[in-house]
């Protein structure tokens, strides 16, 4: 397969590439936007404490830095699939106020050498915060531009020592029902979990996010700390993670299980790979506002190509949907 | 209360409330309030409103056979009619918002995927019935054929309770399908009851007569 070359990001419309002035001032420009979204956003916060921030550096990772105008912080924190908290996209924000996410341990288990349990403090030192500007691509045909702060998740894979086992990573979510009011529906078997080849798990960008817009994840988001793998479809982000597993079989991942003709394990964004019951060839960016606004052409790999295309190569990508 | 149903000032009042859903979205959609998926809310509610004017236009009847208030039927038409106009919105908006007015888009997608399939097929079997709602087409069609057509409703609820339920199926989130379905099968079940329990009754007038 021919790949094209990596230059750390790619366009379909040149006019969506920022002027460089503007780019030099894309922090200024994010923290007004948050603050500006923030008063959007008002009711979605409203149950919390005010937004503590989260300092990051800017992440140099090939592709993590698009320059496409962020999604609205009120758009992203308005509109959530977060079963856990209600089916409907303004559940999570009405419910997810209940998730109390201290103290919180994330544990390490399976096919690795080092083995352990990992608090939340312990995490947020593991390794420095990065800021990633990345493409969400929803397999329901929308998508967002999200800036989210954390690290690579082969920092901590690193550390644990996978063995030569590990062919997979197994990613489970937490399951509470005294704090989530949407277990109680059968839509899924709970808790939510998901899955990565170890390849994939240690793209540098496969984000272990803890923020976004510069500020503590929310908890609709996936606080305090949910993955994110841009090629993917969203689905495949697990939100707030309790158990990372590292396994020799491909692990059971909870769409597939529920509808394995509609979900399958890899579900890389792939516009010419149609869900079987719509297409996958255009989305809807949210945040243009406009009711008017075309929907745009959803890329390959939703535009991670450069630096995802070669996990995949020779790999018929109809048969792993 | 036959008074206030027959007040000349019923029907204009009727039809005044029957456009406040559609005015308020289209306020909704010039202040940017339709939140942040513009086109799915703007077509969501549309279809909401299409089923709520459908289960109350097929209310009518019943309500009327199990008040005794004949004045009821005078709305009957003007509902129909808004069911058909929220149906033509709704279509209109997933064509021009969700398909971008691109035909061969439409038609392939109506093609692909049975919930719109379904949804298509009850506006199109409506639109016959919004075209010989007014008086002379009863007297064109004559009464039992004109009523005969107008049984097409019946299928249309079917289909529209069906096209709700496939959409609401992707996320296994029956509550409202429930309701809605519920409603459905009591004002269509009572038909039914109606109908049966009447040919039973003139079977029997039938058989007396026979043996008379």
């Amino acid at each position: 397969m021919l790949l094209p070359q990596d230059r750390g990001f790619s366009h379909a419309i040149a006019s969506e590439i920022t002027p460089q002035n503007v780019f030099q001032t894309r922090r200024a420009l994010l923290a007004s936007l948050a603050v500006s979204g923030a008063f959007g956003a008002r009711r979605a916060f409203a149950q919390t404490t005010a937004a503590r921030p989260l300092p990051a550096t800017r992440s140099t990772v090939p592709g993590a830095l698009t320059m496409e105008k962020p999604t609205p912080l009120a758009d992203v924190t308005g509109y959530n699939n977060y079963y856990e908290f209600g089916t409907d996209k303004s559940d999570p924000a009405r419910h997810a106020q209940a998730l109390k996410t201290r103290p919180w341990t994330v544990s390490i288990e399976g096919e690795v050498k080092k083995p352990a349990t990992f608090g939340i403090d312990d995490l947020l030192k593991l390794a420095p915060m990065e800021e990633r500007i990345y493409r969400l691509r929803c397999v329901e045909g929308w998508s967002m531009v999200i800036p989210w702060v954390g690290y690579s998740l082969s920092e901590l894979i690193k550390r644990v020592e996978p063995t030569g086992n590990a062919k997979f990573v197994q990613f489970v979510t937490l399951a509470d029902r005294a704090q989530m009011t949407g277990l109680s529906s059968s839509v899924l078997d709970w808790p939510y979990v998901e899955g990565l080849r170890i390849d994939e798990a240690m793209q540098p960008l496969t984000l272990l996010a803890f923020g976004l817009y510069g500020q503590v994840l929310p908890n609709q988001n996936g606080a305090p700390l949910r993955l994110v793998v841009p090629w993917k479809y969203g689905f495949k982000s697990g939100k707030s993670l309790v158990k990372i597993r590292f396994v020799e079989q491909q692990p059971a991942t909870s769409w597939s299980r529920a509808a394995p003709e509609e979900y399958g394990f890899y579900s890389n964004v792939n516009p010419s790979v149609d869900h079987p019951r719509w297409s996958q060839a255009t989305e809807r960016r949210l945040g243009d506002g406009d009711l008017f606004a075309k929907k745009r052409p959803t890329l390959m790999f939703n535009g991670y190509e450069a630096q995802v295309g070669s996990l995949y190569a020779g790999m018929d990508l109809k048969k792993w949907f | 209360m036959r008074k206030l149903l027959l007040h000349p000032l019923a029907k204009p009042l009727l039809f005044a409330v029957a456009l406040l859903p559609c005015a308020t979205l289209l306020a909704a959609v010039l202040q940017h309030t339709l939140g942040p998926n513009p086109a799915e809310t703007l077509i969501r509610s549309l279809g909401d409103w299409t089923l709520r004017f459908l289960c109350l236009t097929l209310a009518i009847t019943p309500l009327r056979q199990w008040t005794n208030v004949a004045a009821l039927a005078r709305f009957r038409r003007m509902l129909g009619l808004f069911t058909a106009f929220y149906a033509l919105l709704h279509f209109s908006s997933y064509a021009v918002f969700d398909m971008g007015l691109v035909w061969d888009d439409i038609v392939r997608d109506v093609a692909k995927r049975p919930f719109i399939l379904v949804g298509t097929t009850a506006l199109l079997l409506m639109l016959p019935l919004a075209a010989t709602s007014f008086n002379r087409a009863v007297r064109w069609l004559g009464p039992a054929r004109w009523q005969r057509l107008h049984r097409l409703v019946y299928a249309i609820a079917l289909l529209a309770i069906l096209h709700f339920f496939w959409m609401r199926a992707g996320k296994r989130n029956f509550g409202e399908v429930a309701v809605y379905g519920a409603i459905i099968a009591v004002l269509l079940g009572w038909r039914l009851y109606k109908a049966t329990r009447g040919t039973r009754y003139f079977m029997k007038l039938g058989s007396q007569s026979a043996k008379g």
